[in-house]
């Protein structure tokens, strides 16, 4: 099969650290933590009662407010994402070009906001009130949809919905459509905002989050030997992927190659990884293979690392396993432990800061690290701060409920 | 309280993200006030809250314009 290459050329992020690529990035490398009591909602009967919510946020300077109020606040999110990575990018989407130029934009649980409002709106005033708005509003794939709309990309219109790998596999999707020539441009990534009375709820009872209440900014802690769990986040992460001659061709700013895609599943258990992170060292091994690299080229691994005790522990198994004599020279981080586990983002989000990372040459910190879990002794997790690198390639891990595993690398271009 | 005239013009400007001095009595949801399907059966729906009756689908088809849905409140609710 003939290799068309793919590359980065726009960006764009809402985040628990700021609403943009640049004010999101610059929280990064200054180990900036999104964590805080949750104030939207009564709290007071949950086991966690804080988030890494998205702050200040106001659609109006992207859209309409009659526009906004038709959507969930995730399809607000990932829009806004998605206008920001286009306008970064430069593209111009006219004539037969826009035929090859589509998006891939997922979310692990869509409009739970707006299911809850209309499910309260049933009960209390009955059938006729559901807002005719409703199902656009809240279903996965509209963030695709209304961004093909919104710039007329008439290419293919594509959700993944895989949990927590969502961001991940949308960009590997994305990638396979460019490569197999589907498309000349493919907008990808995820958007995610669950957090509402059933999406914290929900993760409560799973036992998967922090329950820091005492002191959220240190609860998300991965690798950490005091790690309790998860911290929710929320927002959204969209990457212009591009065939390297389209891009070339127009002078476009090329931030990095998305150069290999690995997945795997863990057929295991429904929300826990096996203990020797197999899934995910097959995961790893398959975007190996797909890019064409050894284990001693990647540098550094922005890690899935969400905070759980079984999770971290079985990722850092898997990267032992794959990086077997290479440990020594990569460095590992987890950006959750700032933004908090963005779930159907993470995914995206973390695929932008492996690329910035590739760009200025620096690997982020794992922040809360303050006693590593014996089992990481022989990798450097990147404590506390930021570490300037030189760094050729990067390898992102997401992990999702059901055993679903994605891997990508981005290489220095 | 306000007129049923000033009740329908707040709530067609509120819900089509309009200025109140272009709902004008003539003015078609469609046509001139940039609604779609959905727009306008959201507005109905607006129209019932605030009026506090239930306006049936076949009636709902034909209130189009500003003036069609004042008319139609005043003669069902007068």
């Amino acid at each position: 099969m003939s290799h068309r290459r793919v590359v980065v050329t726009g960006m764009g992020v809402v985040s628990p650290l700021g609403n943009t690529v640049g004010e999101t990035w610059s929280g990064i490398l200054k180990g900036a933590i999104g964590a805080a009591p949750i104030e939207t909602f009564d709290v007071s009967a949950f086991s966690t009662r804080f988030a890494a919510t998205v702050k200040d946020f106001d659609p109006t300077p992207y859209m309409p407010a009659k526009d906004a109020r038709k959507m969930d606040t995730f399809l607000q999110y990932g829009l806004i994402a998605g206008i920001q990575a286009m306008r970064d990018s430069g593209l111009e989407v006219s004539g037969e070009g826009a035929q090859r130029m589509g998006t891939c934009i997922g979310s692990g649980m869509g409009g739970i906001m707006a299911i809850e409002d209309n499910a309260m709106l049933i009960a209390e005033k009955g059938p006729r009130r559901v807002s005719p708005f409703f199902v656009p509003g809240a279903i996965i794939n509209m963030v695709a949809g209304n961004l093909s709309i919104k710039y007329g990309l008439r290419g293919p219109n594509l959700a993944v919905t895989t949990a927590c790998t969502t961001g991940t596999h949308a960009l590997g999707l994305g990638m396979r459509t460019i490569q197999y020539g589907d498309a000349d441009v493919m907008v990808c990534g995820g958007a995610e905002m669950v957090t509402t009375p059933v999406g914290l709820g929900g993760f409560c009872a799973a036992r998967a989050l922090s329950t820091r209440n005492d002191d959220p900014q240190t609860a998300s802690r991965p690798w950490d030997k005091g790690r309790d769990g998860f911290v929710l986040g929320e927002g959204a992460a969209v990457l212009v992927l591009e065939e390297y001659e389209h891009a070339k061709a127009r002078g476009a700013n090329i931030y990095a190659e998305l150069s290999g895609f690995g997945m795997s599943g863990d057929a295991h258990h429904m929300t826990s990884p096996p203990e020797d992170g197999a899934g995910a060292a097959l995961s790893m091994q398959n975007a190996l293979k797909d890019a064409g690299m050894n284990a001693d080229e990647i540098q550094y691994i922005n890690a899935h690392g969400t905070s759980t005790p079984l999770g971290d522990k079985a990722e850092i198994e898997a990267v032992q396993k794959v990086f077997a004599g290479n440990t020594e020279k990569l460095a590992v981080s987890s950006t959750k432990s700032m933004t908090g586990h963005l779930l159907g983002a993470a995914g995206a989000i973390e695929a932008v800061f492996s690329v910035l990372a590739l760009r200025d040459q620096i690997a982020p910190p794992t922040m809360n690290l303050y006693e590593p879990d014996e089992a990481c002794a022989d990798i450097n997790l990147v404590p506390q701060e930021a570490q300037p690198t030189a760094i050729e390639s990067v390898l992102s891990n997401s992990f999702g409920f059901g055993g679903t595993n994605g891997s990508l690398i981005f290489k220095r271009i | 309280m306000s007129s049923i005239e000033e009740r329908v013009k707040k709530i067609v400007a509120e819900q089509l993200g309009v200025k109140e001095e272009d709902v004008k009595p003539e003015a078609s949801f469609v046509e001139d006030l940039g609604a779609d399907s959905l727009d306008t059966v959201e507005l109905v729906m607006a129209l019932e809250e605030e009026f506090e009756t239930e306006i049936p689908d076949e009636e709902a088809e034909k209130i189009t314009t500003v003036q069609l849905a004042m008319d139609y409140i005043k003669d069902n609710l007068g």
